[in-house]
């Protein structure tokens, strides 16, 4: 069986220093039992000032492999992932070939369990090829080894209401969610920033707020008709918060993510025409940073997901126009959600708790993580120091790409560590050994 | 200054600067011998994405009368079209030792992305990027406006200049509506509220939805070309809605005061934006427009490349140094 650690002076969700003994995939014991507990030949830990957070949880991930394995493999994507603080992350369908099959959500499945880093939890296509036609086999992915339960066609909308309603419908069989990318295709066409003042000055095409706002403001209604589950991607205007909080109150089952870029940046940095800043949805405005912070402060948004999205270099150190959309985040996401969360007061370490690990974690059905970290538990851990303070260099991460926007930008915060089952997969702040994970038959 | 890449780079005194300037390379070719000795030995590269014969054989032009070395480096295709990508084509053009490149390209944002990269190191003249700006276009709209209704010195505070067309899509409209107020002038965009950009109420500018209201008062009505594909784009029903309601005919020129001139950016649409009557008549300077052009750019490279012997007063050299060749 793998080493025992004791972790000795961690504190728990930021609160009072307290040891944790973990052995055998699980949190053995908490306080005085903990160095009671430990066997002979426990590796003992000092991890005193650093924040103890259950293993964090991304429902939004680029791994680009099978088809883009010169932006990112499944290899790199979790060292990225555990160097983050994740100890699962869910692998968007958009890869070549799409993940549209049970074939291929095994095989990034498989992926994940061998480089054992993380666990890879495979998001499943809504549509055949991400083409909003015809529905992909949703319950052959959710059959499978993978136990596929977050469908998207993310990279894509499914802009017909009559395939999103049927998939609504469909994934309540084996209790999934429709996780969508809201963006009104006609509305976006060829669209490059946020629709503002600043794209007419600056001659982009805008990407106006209403072409998401429309999409999540049908798909509510179309969840509350057909009592179904729906899971909203990236939200990243202040229109959508407002859409969502009605929801809610209505009781419409309704879960929603915003990424940590949308919490910090904003559409002025479109005005370098450096393509680092071009994302989808676009960086917004000064107000729609503050009602997605106050949303996800008061739950209105559940979770913070990454949308990680490695692109080679070349297609970024281009023309703004020419250049892909998205950014790296999954080595900076604990940093900026403490310099806009936690160092504002607006969330403290048990609340990124919950919104970096236990929603996720729900709303992806991913039994086997985000727990509280108490005796019994799954011995998934994240050590953050928050007194850090570091420079953003792409070039010393794992990930394969170096798309960040926040490239030589000082954050705080620092993952010390990451347990995954009671492995260390992260120890000062650099990886371990591999150590491959059991694969479900 | 080292690139010339928005008209919103331009404080005042540059802006006066380069139309001063113009006026003295006018003087100065205004005589058999049209060339000056200024750039001798430096090389100017017209890097052009898109199609422009005008635009490009304008700042050819100027860059020979100032004995330049000139490349036309036609690239067709952007990387966007899998050909070569902005960045190679920008070291290629490094190696060759460029000191000035004029670009024209597709993508708002490419020159200035040319400028910034850390790709090379040459002065980057706008030609034209994308719906963004086309500064030198402005700079020459500026110049033409203060030979008719300045006497050729000055700002244009208190001048009242109509712009009229598809400012959505327009480089030139939004180069024009910043030089223009750097240098004091009243701004007046007309065009159907499809075809105005987000925020334009920001632009200080004053906005009408017609021309016969604001014809009577202006001083000079610049007409934009209205592209083809926007037809079907349901930004307007139909070419000739657009025509009657915006176009400028012979009826609607008479609302101008006796004045006033009108311009265009060309190349014209004739019988959309304007009516043939009109692009021929008298009042209209198009043609000079494309004069001041060389005038303009000749400034422009000048002051940006800073050559080494002065603009003015300096010795007339003979037309054979430069030659101008095709790079494919």
């Amino acid at each position: 069986m793998s080493v025992a650690w004791l972790l000795r002076g961690g504190r728990l969700l930021g609160g009072d220093p307290t040891d944790l003994l973990l052995r055998d995939g699980l949190v053995a014991a908490t306080g005085a039992d903990a160095t009671r507990d430990a066997p002979s030949g426990t590796r003992s830990l000092d991890v005193d000032g650093l924040v103890v957070l259950p293993g964090l949880v991304d429902l939004h991930t680029h791994l680009r492999e099978p088809g883009r394995e010169d932006a990112e493999t499944i290899e790199t994507g979790t060292q990225a992932a555990a160097l983050g603080g994740f100890t699962a992350v869910h692998a968007m369908a958009n890869t070549d070939p799409v993940a549209d099959t049970a074939g291929v959500v095994e095989q990034v499945y498989r992926l994940g369990r061998e480089a054992g880093w993380c666990d890879v939890a495979p998001v499943g296509a809504v549509s055949v090829g991400l083409a909003g036609t015809q529905l992909a086999e949703l319950g052959a992915m959710a059959d499978s080894a993978a136990r596929v339960r977050v469908f998207s066609d993310d990279g894509h909308c499914v802009a017909d209401p009559v395939l999103m309603r049927r998939a609504l419908e469909y994934v309540r069989a084996f209790d999934g969610v429709i996780a969508q990318h809201a963006q009104e295709p006609r509305l976006t066409e060829g669209a490059q920033m946020h629709e503002s003042p600043l794209a007419g000055r600056l001659g982009l095409r805008g990407w106006p707020a209403v072409a998401e706002e429309a999409i999540v403001a049908r798909d509510v209604l179309l969840a509350e008709h057909v009592g179904s589950r729906l899971h909203v991607c990236h939200v990243s205007t202040a229109g959508t918060v407002e859409i969502l909080r009605w929801a809610k109150a209505r009781r419409v089952d309704v879960t929603a993510e915003v990424t940590p870029h949308h919490l910090l940046l904003t559409e002025e940095l479109a005005a370098t025409y450096d393509p680092r800043y071009k994302v989808n949805p676009p960086l917004r405005t000064a107000d729609d940073v503050a009602a997605l912070r106050a949303a996800l402060a008061d739950g209105t948004i559940d979770c913070v997901a990454t949308d990680h999205a490695p692109h080679a270099a070349e297609d970024k150190d281009c023309e703004w126009g020419a250049a892909a959309f998205g950014m790296t985040g999954l080595e900076t996401a604990v940093s900026v959600v403490q310099a806009a969360m936690v160092d504002t007061g607006l969330l403290d370490w048990a609340g990124v708790a919950e919104r970096l690990s236990a929603a996720p974690a729900r709303i992806g059905r991913l039994t086997d993580h985000g727990h509280r970290v108490v005796a019994g538990a799954p011995a998934h851990l994240t050590l953050v120091d928050p007194a850090a303070r570091r420079v953003v260099d792409p070039s010393s991460g794992a990930s394969r790409s170096r798309n960040s926007p926040f490239t030589g930008a000082t954050l705080p915060g620092q993952v010390v560590a990451t347990f995954l089952r009671g492995h260390a997969r992260v120890l000062d702040a650099a990886l371990c050994e591999p150590e491959p994970q059991p694969v479900r038959a | 200054m080292r690139h010339l890449l928005t008209a919103a780079d331009l404080s005042k005194d540059d802006a006066l600067l380069i139309l001063d300037t113009a006026e003295e390379m006018a003087r100065l070719t205004d005589r058999a011998v049209k060339k000056l000795p200024t750039l001798r030995g430096r090389t100017v590269v017209n890097l052009f994405f898109e199609d422009s014969t005008r635009t490009r054989t304008s700042f050819e032009l100027a860059a020979k009368r100032l004995s330049a070395d000139v490349i036309n480096f036609a690239a067709k295709g952007s990387s966007v079209s899998k050909g070569e990508t902005l960045k190679d084509t920008a070291l290629t053009l490094e190696a060759m030792g460029a000191d000035a490149v004029v670009v024209r390209h597709a993508e708002s944002g490419a020159p200035h992305r040319l400028a910034t990269a850390g790709w090379i190191g040459a002065a980057v003249i706008n030609a034209g990027d994308g719906t963004h700006e086309h500064p030198t276009q402005a700079l020459l709209d500026a110049f033409t406006l203060r030979r008719h209704l300045t006497n050729g010195r000055g700002d244009l505070t208190g001048q009242r200049v109509v712009i009229a067309g598809d400012v959505l899509h327009s480089r030139v409209a939004r180069s024009n509506v910043l030089l223009l107020r750097t240098l004091g002038a009243d701004v007046v965009l007309v065009a159907p509220p499809t075809l105005l950009p987000v925020g334009v109420d920001g632009w200080g500018v004053e906005v009408a939805y017609a021309l016969e209201p604001v014809l009577p008062k202006a001083d000079a009505v610049m007409m934009l070309r209205v592209q083809r594909e926007r037809m079907n784009a349901s930004f307007f029903p139909s070419a000739r809605e657009y025509a009657r309601r915006y176009g400028l005919d012979v009826a609607r020129t008479r609302l101008l005061p006796e004045h006033a001139i009108v311009m265009h950016p060309g190349p014209m649409n004739r019988g959309m934006e304007i009516t043939a009557d009109v692009a021929d008549s008298p009042r209209s300077v198009i043609v000079e427009q494309v004069a001041n052009g060389v005038l303009v750019r000749m400034a422009v490279l000048y002051l940006l490349l800073g050559g080494a012997t002065p603009a003015v007063g300096g010795p007339l050299v003979s037309s054979t140094s430069s030659a101008a060749e095709t790079v494919s």
